[in-house]
C-alpha cells in the first residue's frame, strides 16, 4: 500500500468549502483539548460562535474586539500585497498608540474638532515613523525585513513599558501607566453605553480606502505587480524601491492609528499591554482572508468573535481562556494545509495499481 | 500492435488526464532493441507526460507497459531504474558542489563504508565501456552542459539502464557537441540499448533515429521508419496540416540608418563579475542582427541592459542618436526601444490579469488622477487580442496561457507602441511549430516596416534564417560579425565555442 501525491488543482466548489472545512476541522482537532477539561466540546462551539451574538450588546461588544484587529488585518495584508513582509504592526501599534497619547495629554484647553484630527494623524505618522527604518534599510541595502520589524516590535514594547516606569509613571496611583488624555480628545461612542467607538468608522474607512486602492487605482496595480513577481514589475519599468517604501510606510500608518484608537477609544491612557499582540493577529487575519479586503473583514469579525467567546467558554465551562489563542492558532495552521493540499491529489493505493480510495 | 508487446518497452492505451486536459489519450508506444525512437511532437502534445509515465514520475489512468513482454506496475523512478529504465531530463539532476563519481554513486552505496578509490575506478571502467569522455574526479559545477549531460547518461547508464529516455537533449548544446552526443547515441544503440529521442526538431530526428512515434494534441498521430518518411511528411503529422517554409529572401538595399549603437559597452552579471567586456554592435533600420552564442555567454546581460535594468559600467548606448545608457525601463520606452524578454513567463504577472498586463509599462495612459480607466484598459485588450490572433480573453489570468499565446501577448503589448528598435531575447523558446512560424512572421514584419531589430537566441537555425548580418558573443566579447547570406552553422558553432578563425 501507498500514498501517491499529485499536482492537481481542485475545482472551483471545492475552493469554496476550505473556509467552511477548515473551521470543521479546527472544531475536532481543538476538541481534544476541551475533553482533556470534561468540557462538552459542542458546547464550546456554542459558546464560542453562537452565544457572543446571541444579545445586542454581547454583539457590540464583539465589534469592539474586532476594531483593532480590522486595523492591523488591513495593514499586514495591504504590506503582504505589496511583498512587503511587514511583522511589525505590533510595534507600529505601540508606536501610534505612544504619540495618540503624547498628544492627547496636551489637549486639555483644545476643542474635540480640532483634537480628535490631531490624535489620529499623530498615531498615523508614528506608525510610519517606526516603518520607516526596516523600510529603508529593506529597498536601500536589502536587509530583510520580516528580522528588522519584528525585533523592532521589541523595541517599541519596551520603549513603552520605560517611559511608563518613569516619565510618565501614574503621580496618584504610582501604576506603570500614564495620566489620563482630555476628553476632548477621546473618540466619540457610536450607540451610547456601549464601548463601539469612532475607531470602528475609521476601522471600516481604512478598509474601504485599501480595497479602493488595491483593486482601482494606478498605483494598486503596481504594488501588486511587485507583491507578486519584482523582476517582472522592474522589466515594466516600475520603481519598485519607491513601490516598496510607500507600501511599507502606509501598512505602518494603519497599524498606528490602530494604536491611536485603542487609546482614544478604550483606555484613554496608556498601558503596558495596549494590545495583547493585535499586530501578530494582524498577520494570522491578512492570511486567512487572503490578502482580500472584504476576506480580511469577515477574518477579523472571526477572529474577534473567537475572542470574546474565549472568555465566556472559560466562565461557563471552566476551560482555560487560552483555548482562544489554540484556536486562532490551530485554524490559521489548517487553513494553510488547506490552500497548501488544494493543489494536490492524493490517493491510496494498493501495490499492483488497484486505487483503494 | 499487440504483436509487439514482447519489444523492449511496449506501453499500451495510454491515458493520462490533468483536471480537465487530456495529455495522453490512448497512447501506443513501442520501443525494440537497439534502436532510437523519436518521440516528436509540438509543445503540449504529451511527449514529456508519456515519458514521465514510463519512468514512474506520474501514473497513467488507463494503460499498461510491458517491459521485455511482461506486464509492470512502475510508481517511481526507482521501479523504473530497477526495470532498467534510464531518463536524462532537460533540467539536470546533478548535485553541482560534488564530483562525477559522488553523483554516480549517490543513492546506490550500501554498507557504511564508502570507498571512494574503488568507486572512482567503477565510475572509470563505466565511462571508458561506453566511451562517454568525461573525469570522475571533476566537480560538477566546473563542467560544461554538454559535459553534465554526459554524467546524466553515464548515470543513467551505471544504474544499469538498457533504455535511455532523453528529453530534447539537444536544446542545451552547440553544434559540436550535438555531434558528439549524437556518436556516444549510435554506439549505444550497436551495444544493443534503446534511445528515446523526445525532440520538436526535425532535421536532428531525421538525423539520427530509426523510428519516429509522432505525438499531436495527446494522440498518436502516426508511427513510421525515418527510412521512409522525410522532414515534409514529420511536420505535416505533427501539426495537422503542412507547414509553409518561411520565405525569405535577401534584398540587397543597404541599410543606412544606425537606430541601435552600442560603444564599448562593459557591464557586471548578478554576481559583480565582468559580464560584458567592450561590446560594440550597431543595429540599422530595417536590419536583424542576429546575436548567437551559448547561454552564459552574456546575452542575458546585453538584453538586461537594453530593457534598462542593468546599469552600464562603461562605454554607450545610443537609440536613434539619443544617449540611452543610463536609461531606466520607461526611458527606454520613450526613447522607442520595444522589449521582448527572455523568459516571457517570468517577465509577466502571471497572477494578473491579460488586459493587466497589457497596460502594466503604460499606465499612465491608462489612468486618470491615479483611478485606472478600467474600460480603456478592457477596450485596448480586446483590440490587442483580435489584432494579434490570442487565444484569450481580457479577464484570463495570465498564467493560465499556452506559451504561445503568452508570447503574443508580450509581442503584442511591445509592438502597439510601434517601437524603432527592437530586443528579442529568445523568443521562440519552448514555443511550438505555429507559434514559432508566427513570431517569425511577426518579426520579418516589424523589419519591413523599417524596426531595427536585435535578436538574441540560442537557436542557429532562426539566427540563419532570419537574420541580415550575425554577430556572435562568446565570454562578454563579440567574437566575429558577418553578413548572414554565406553564414555555416558549422563556422558559427566554432566561432560560438570561442574558436577564432585561424
Amino acid at each position: 500500500m501507498r500514498l501517491q501525491v499529485e499536482r492537481n488543482p481542485a475545482p472551483v466548489w471545492f475552493k469554496a468549502l476550505i473556509p467552511l472545512a477548515s473551521i470543521l476541522l479546527t472544531f475536532l482537532l481543538t476538541s481534544v483539548f476541551v475533553l482533556a477539561y470534561d468540557a462538552n466540546p459542542l458546547q464550546a462551539a456554542y459558546y464560542f460562535l453562537i452565544d457572543p451574538l446571541s444579545n445586542p450588546v454581547r454583539l457590540i461588544e464583539v465589534l469592539v474586539k474586532t476594531t483593532p484587529l480590522l486595523l492591523t488585518g488591513i495593514a499586514v495584508a495591504f504590506a503582504f500585497a505589496g511583498g512587503y513582509w511587514n511583522i511589525g504592526a505590533e510595534g507600529q501599534l505601540y508606536m501610534g498608540a505612544t504619540a495618540a497619547t503624547a498628544i492627547g495629554l496636551q489637549m486639555h484647553n483644545t476643542p474635540a474638532w480640532l483634537a480628535l484630527p490631531l490624535v489620529i494623524v499623530g498615531g498615523i505618522l508614528a506608525g510610519m515613523a517606526w516603518a520607516t527604518l526596516p523600510a529603508l534599510m529593506k529597498v536601500r541595502l536589502k536587509i530583510d525585513e520580516v528580522v528588522t520589524t519584528l525585533l523592532l516590535n521589541y523595541v517599541a514594547i519596551f520603549f513603552v513599558s520605560a517611559i511608563l516606569n518613569g516619565p510618565w509613571r501614574d503621580p496618584v496611583s504610582q501604576w506603570p501607566q500614564s495620566p489620563e488624555i482630555a476628553a476632548s480628545a477621546i473618540f466619540p461612542r457610536l450607540i451610547p453605553r456601549s464601548r463601539l467607538h469612532l475607531g470602528f468608522i475609521l476601522a471600516l474607512l481604512v478598509i474601504l480606502g485599501v480595497w479602493y486602492v488595491l483593486s482601482r487605482t494606478k498605483f494598486g496595480l503596481k504594488l501588486k505587480a511587485v507583491g507578486f513577481n519584482v523582476e517582472a514589475a522592474r522589466f515594466s519599468g516600475i520603481n519598485v524601491e519607491r513601490t516598496m517604501l510607500m507600501v511599507a510606510l502606509t501598512s505602518g500608518g494603519i497599524a498606528g492609528l490602530a494604536g491611536a484608537s485603542e487609546i482614544a477609544g478604550i483606555h484613554f491612557h496608556l498601558i503596558d499591554a495596549i494590545s495583547p499582540g493585535y499586530g501578530y493577529t494582524g498577520i494570522i487575519i491578512a492570511t486567512l482572508g487572503a490578502l482580500n479586503p472584504i476576506g480580511v473583514s469577515l477574518a477579523a469579525v472571526f477572529i474577534g468573535l473567537i475572542d470574546t467567546g474565549s472568555q465566556t467558554v472559560s466562565r461557563a465551562l471552566g476551560v482555560p481562556a487560552y483555548l482562544g489563542d489554540v484556536l486562532q492558532a490551530t485554524l490559521l495552521l489548517v487553513t494553510l494545509g488547506m490552500l497548501l493540499l488544494q493543489s494536490y491529489r492524493i490517493t491510496l493505493r494498493w501495490r499492483g495499481g488497484v486505487p483503494a480510495e | 500492435m499487440t504483436s509487439d508487446i514482447d519489444a523492449v518497452v511496449a506501453m499500451r492505451g495510454i491515458s493520462k488526464r490533468f483536471g480537465t486536459v487530456l495529455a495522453n489519450d490512448r497512447v501506443d508506444f513501442t520501443l525494440r532493441p537497439g534502436e532510437i525512437h523519436a518521440l516528436l511532437g509540438e509543445n503540449g502534445a504529451g511527449k514529456t507526460t508519456l515519458m514521465r509515465i514510463l519512468y514512474g514520475l506520474y501514473q497513467a489512468d488507463e494503460g499498461q507497459i510491458y517491459i521485455n513482454g511482461l506486464p509492470v506496475t512502475i510508481h517511481s523512478p526507482k521501479d523504473a531504474i530497477r526495470q532498467g529504465i534510464g531518463m536524462v531530463s532537460q533540467h539536470f539532476a546533478l548535485v553541482s558542489p560534488h564530483t562525477v563519481t559522488e553523483n554516480l554513486i549517490l543513492g546506490m552505496t550500501s554498507g557504511m563504508r564508502l570507498n571512494l578509490d574503488q568507486a572512482h575506478e567503477a565510475v572509470r571502467a563505466a565511462a571508458a565501456q561506453f566511451g562517454i569522455q568525461v573525469d570522475p574526479k571533476a566537480v560538477v559545477r566546473d563542467l560544461s552542459v554538454g559535459q553534465r549531460q554526459r554524467v546524466e547518461i553515464l548515470k543513467a547508464l551505471y544504474r544499469k539502464a538498457r533504455v535511455l529516455v532523453m528529453d530534447e537533449p539537444t536544446a542545451v548544446l552547440v553544434p559540436q557537441e550535438v555531434e558528439q552526443l549524437f556518436s556516444s547515441l549510435r554506439s549505444f544503440k550497436e551495444k544493443g540499448f534503446s534511445v528515446v529521442f523526445i525532440s520538436h526538431k526535425l532535421n536532428e530526428v531525421m538525423a539520427i533515429t530509426d523510428h519516429v512515434t509522432v505525438l499531436r494534441a495527446g494522440r498518436v498521430a502516426g508511427e513510421v521508419s525515418t527510412r521512409d518518411t522525410n522532414p515534409n511528411e514529420l511536420a505535416r503529422l505533427m501539426v495537422g496540416r503542412p507547414t509553409f517554409e518561411m520565405t525569405r529572401k535577401f534584398d540587397n538595399e543597404q541599410k543606412t540608418v544606425p537606430a541601435l549603437v552600442l560603444e564599448d559597452v562593459s557591464t557586471l552579471d548578478k554576481k559583480g563579475l565582468p559580464a560584458l567586456k567592450a561590446v560594440s554592435l550597431v543595429v540599422r533600420a530595417g536590419e536583424i542582427v542576429g546575436l548567437a552564442g551559448v547561454s552564459g555567454n552574456g546575452q542575458t546581460e546585453l538584453a538586461e541592459v537594453l530593457a534598462g535594468i542593468r546599469p552600464v559600467t562603461r562605454g554607450r548606448v545610443l537609440v536613434c542618436d539619443e544617449d540611452v545608457t543610463h536609461a531606466d525601463p520607461q526611458a527606454m520606452m520613450a526613447a522607442g526601444v520595444g522589449r521582448i524578454p527572455e523568459d516571457s513567463r517570468a517577465n509577466v504577472i502571471g497572477q494578473m490579469t491579460v488586459a493587466q498586463n497589457m497596460v502594466l509599462e503604460k499606465l499612465d495612459q491608462f489612468s486618470r488622477k491615479g483611478t485606472l480607466d478600467r474600460q480603456g484598459i478592457s477596450r485596448y485588450a480586446e483590440t490587442l487580442i483580435k489584432d494579434y490572433q490570442i487565444k484569450a480573453s481580457p479577464n484570463d489570468e495570465m498564467r493560465t496561457l499556452s506559451g504561445g499565446n503568452l508570447q503574443k501577448v508580450v509581442l503584442a503589448r511591445v509592438l502597439a507602441q510601434k517601437p524603432k528598435v527592437l530586443v528579442v531575447a529568445q523568443p521562440t523558446r519552448g514555443l511550438d511549430v505555429g507559434a514559432t512560424e508566427y513570431v517569425r512572421s511577426t518579426l520579418l514584419e516589424q523589419r519591413a516596416e523599417g524596426a531595427a531589430i536585435l535578436l538574441i537566441s540560442e537557436d542557429l537555425d532562426e539566427i540563419l534564417q532570419l537574420s541580415d548580418t550575425i554577430a556572435v558573443l562568446y565570454e562578454g566579447r563579440i567574437m566575429d560579425v558577418r553578413a548572414a547570406p554565406g553564414a555555416t552553422p558549422h563556422e558559427l558553432g566554432l566561432l560560438m565555442a570561442g574558436v577564432q578563425k585561424g
